[in-house]
């Protein structure tokens, strides 16, 4: 379950929130959960709450492996055909 | 939208699906679970099974807290509101669960229950804040992603020295349920559920860690590989899942590296042990009752236990007889083998809690894929 | 001096519509209630017909055929970015009178108005609905207001009935859509109704989403034009693009295949439905237009769409198709394959 979203901190606020934001849209959400989280950060967001930060090297590595797999798959499909 | 759209591309799902078509065995069958409600309703919102081999087939597991939720639970709810002349703030999601006697959290607000839909924990503590002179209860439900902001929600309602705040609790444990599944007779005794690996729920993950998961994958030899959201991420792991089967290993893997450690959110799981503890057993709707897979309030933190404060005590109620969730949460039965669905059983008047959520196995089949239920249509297989 | 203007005007002072509130007097017949026609409703509307200040406007007889559309409004909040609920509600009915292809021709408004609503409010809102119809050509040619007691009313209701003309010829009707027929949406869906979301201050998100409400008469005066065989018009508002294309599916007995990546969404539109478990495809809009257009003309009738302020974002979203079953189906930008089914009940945040 978990309606959750990758979300960019845009400001911190008092009593531990932050103010994200995703596309344009704002949102004042609670750092209750996470510790270290700065401007520029993005954070998992799930029911007002960040739940963790998100690693930018992880999530490009991720991509990365995504079209690096899926190229040599295709190429091999390719080559099979031809 | 930055991390999301990425992880939606067609292009590369072409490339993740050929991947897939060249590994995936021709002479067998693969079948994988994926726990998470929030998959369940990925795989039908994107399609994407059309993108998946005819071997590699996916089943629908439990993961979805309302499917789960025992009418006895949304009962109580229902009583505080209409009885107790509680204000009952709840999550978006319940407020259609069908209870006893035709009602359900939506047409008790019709009957003049003050029951408020809230986005968060935390707007149920400010109600709390703004209405001293109401009793507002704040119905909390959820897997292990929903329980620390709950956990949050009463501490700041003990720092505000609240006396009109309290908490139903019905939050679960997704490992659990998981054993659960892996400890029924159709999986382990008779083989009739063939079950190669588990898709492991994304944020879940991010607060308990991949750790939980290892156990299963040892004692039960399946693998499971954590996944994130988004339908690039359960190909992913769709893959990965094959490549394990193939050679034979069974073992965590975390395709989620972006947001999922092996130890999980620290901070957050620390809250919820101080806040809650186990009990000894809990009613999960189709799964019945189930050992040490649910929480409740510590007594240090009884006033804002609402089980406490109001006389409401939980009373079993039995499921309509021709409802399959049981067997279709277990991953026994496909929602198409239920005799009730899609005739008796709609979105509009769900019968059964798969039908209720919309990531409900039930309710994604009927609203994003029951075309492929119909053979004869010629536009449909076109 | 002062006194004759007192007396000739027969009221002793002006409306207050910094302070003052309406009250029950306001819907009794009496004196108060003339007073807040004339210093706030004619002031604003101010017509002929209205002019005429009789309980029916006279109104003389087009040629052709009669076309009459009404519609309640009741949308809360009563001001939203890009709009109220004033000229939401002159917006809401020429839409419904232009899509049959008729130009639409005069209005008339009901108001309920709460005991304790703003003066000041109702001034605004009158004032918002005046401006509307005064650019769209169309005038409140009659109207009427009650005054309900506090608790009972959510500040104002308004329902808007309109009268328009179409000539002699092939209608637009929900079932002539075939075989082949292309899918066109005039612009950006889900607008209007996350707009309205952002203003629910219980989801406390803000978003700078605009509802898009506008009369779309001049729009489809220009799609006409164009010479295109359009089989059917339809302003899909709640339920959005989902409801509206399944009720023709339905009427016209056939199928519909869609593409999930021609849909033009706003990005913080979208943003904003991925927050909350929502599906724009089902969020309400009020100021777009769905046209089925026979396969051949759909281009013309799209170039037309674009070079109109209304149509900048116009495209081809689907194409219709043979299917017993009436499925509203779609081929998503992940490459899969869903339906785009009926709303189940109301479109709720979702927290899983």
């Amino acid at each position: 379950m978990c309606l959750a979203l990758p979300c960019r901190v845009v400001e911190l606020l008092a009593d531990d929130q932050a103010m994200i934001d995703v596309s344009g849209m704002r949102k004042a959400v609670s750092l209750a959960l996470v510790e270290g989280v700065g401007v520029g950060d993005y954070v998992i967001v799930h029911v007002g709450y960040a739940l963790t930060r998100l690693d930018p090297e992880e999530a490009d590595k991720t991509l990365a492996l995504f079209a690096e797999l899926g190229e040599a798959a295709l190429a091999e499909a390719a080559a099979a055909v031809g | 939208m930055k991390y999301i759209d990425e992880f939606r591309d067609g292009e590369l799902a072409k490339g993740l699906a050929a991947a897939i078509r060249q590994i995936a065995r021709p002479a067998r069958q693969y079948h994988f679970m994926e726990f998470c409600g929030g998959h369940t309703h990925a795989i039908s919102r994107y399609g994407v099974t059309d993108l998946l081999p005819a071997n590699v087939r996916m089943i629908h597991g439990p993961g979805c807290p309302v499917c789960v939720l025992p009418i006895g639970r949304v009962d109580m709810a229902i009583r505080l509101a209409l009885e107790a002349g509680v204000t009952l703030c709840t999550y978006g999601d319940t407020l259609r669960v069908p209870a006893s006697d035709g009602l359900s959290l939506m047409k008790a607000k019709a009957r003049g229950g003050d029951i408020r839909m809230v986005y968060s924990s935390a707007d149920a503590v400010s109600i709390a804040q703004q209405n001293p002179d109401k009793q507002v209860v704040f119905f909390a439900i959820g897997f292990e992603t929903t329980t620390p902001p709950t956990a949050v929600a009463i501490k700041q309602a003990q720092a505000l020295n609240l006396k009109n705040f309290s908490v139903l609790c019905c939050h679960v444990l997704t490992p659990a349920a998981i054993s659960n599944i892996l400890e029924s007779p159709e999986v382990r005794q008779w083989g009739t559920v063939p079950l190669d690996g588990f898709i492991g729920p994304a944020h879940v993950s991010t607060i308990i860690g991949s750790r939980p998961y290892e156990f299963f994958a040892e004692e039960y030899r399946k693998p499971v590989v954590i996944a994130g959201f988004e339908p690039l991420d359960v190909m992913q792991a769709i893959l990965m899942l094959v490549k394990q089967v193939n050679e034979g290993r069974a073992v965590v893997e975390n395709e989620f590296s972006r947001a999922v450690t092996r130890d999980g959110n620290l901070k957050a799981q620390n809250l919820v042990s101080e806040l809650f503890e186990l009990r000894r057993s809990f009613e999960w709707r189709g799964l019945n009752e189930v050992p040490y897979s649910a929480l409740r309030i510590r007594k240090e933190f009884a006033e804002f236990d609402a089980e406490k404060r109001f006389a409401i005590a939980y009373k079993t109620v039995p499921d309509n007889k021709a409802c399959e969730c049981g067997a279709i949460l277990r991953g026994v039965k496909r929602p198409q083998d239920c005799k009730i669905f899609g005739t008796v059983c709609t979105p509009e008047n769900p019968v059964g809690s798969c039908m209720v959520s919309s990531e409900g196995a039930c309710a994604a089949h009927y609203t994003y894929g029951r075309y492929k239920d119909i053979k004869d249509n010629a536009a449909v297989n076109a | 001096m002062s006194e004759e203007k007192a007396i000739r005007k027969g009221y002793v002072r002006p409306l207050d519509l910094k302070h003052g509130r309406v009250d029950l007097t306001h819907g009794s017949g009496g004196r108060a209630m003339v007073q807040l026609i004339e210093e706030l409703f004619a002031k604003h509307l101010g017509n002929e017909y209205l002019a005429q200040g009789n309980d029916g406007a006279l109104l003389p007889m087009p040629k052709g055929r009669l076309v009459m559309a009404t519609d309640s409004h009741v949308v809360s909040p009563l001001f939203f970015p890009g709009g109220d609920i004033g000229c939401l509600s002159v917006h809401g009915t020429i839409n419904d009178i232009a899509v049959m292809g008729a130009t639409p021709l005069y209005l008339a408004a009901g108001f309920i108005l709460e005991e304790g609503f703003p003066l000041g409010d109702l001034a605004r809102i009158v004032e918002s609905m005046a401006k509307a119809a005064k650019e769209a050509g169309v005038p409140i040619v009659t109207g009427d207001t009650k005054v309900v007691e506090q608790g009972k009313g959510d500040g104002v209701f308004i329902t808007t009935t309109g009268v328009g003309v179409v000539a002699e010829g092939e209608d637009y009707s929900g079932d002539r859509a075939r075989v082949g027929d292309r899918i066109i949406v005039s612009g950006s869906i889900g607008d209007h109704g996350m707009a309205i979301m952002a203003q629910r201050e219980s989801l406390g998100f803000s978003a700078p989403i605009l509802s898009d409400t506008a009369s779309l008469h001049g729009l489809i005066a220009a799609m006409r034009k164009s010479g295109a065989a359009i089989r059917v018009l339809r302003d899909p508002t709640r339920g959005g693009v989902a409801t509206t294309l399944n009720e023709i599916a339905r009427q016209s007995k056939v199928g519909m295949m869609l593409q999930e990546a021609a849909l033009p969404v706003n990005p913080e539109v979208a943003a904003a439905c991925e927050f909350l478990g929502l599906d724009p495809l089902y969020v309400a809009n009020e100021g777009k237009l769905l046209a089925i257009v026979a396969a051949e003309d759909a281009d013309r009738l799209l170039a037309a769409m674009r070079d109109h302020p209304q149509g900048l974002r116009a495209a081809i979203i689907g194409t219709v198709h043979e299917d017993a079953h009436h499925f509203v189906q779609m081929t998503t930008g992940f490459g899969g394959r869903r339906i785009v089914d009926w709303l189940t009940g109301e479109q709720l945040p979702r927290i899983c």
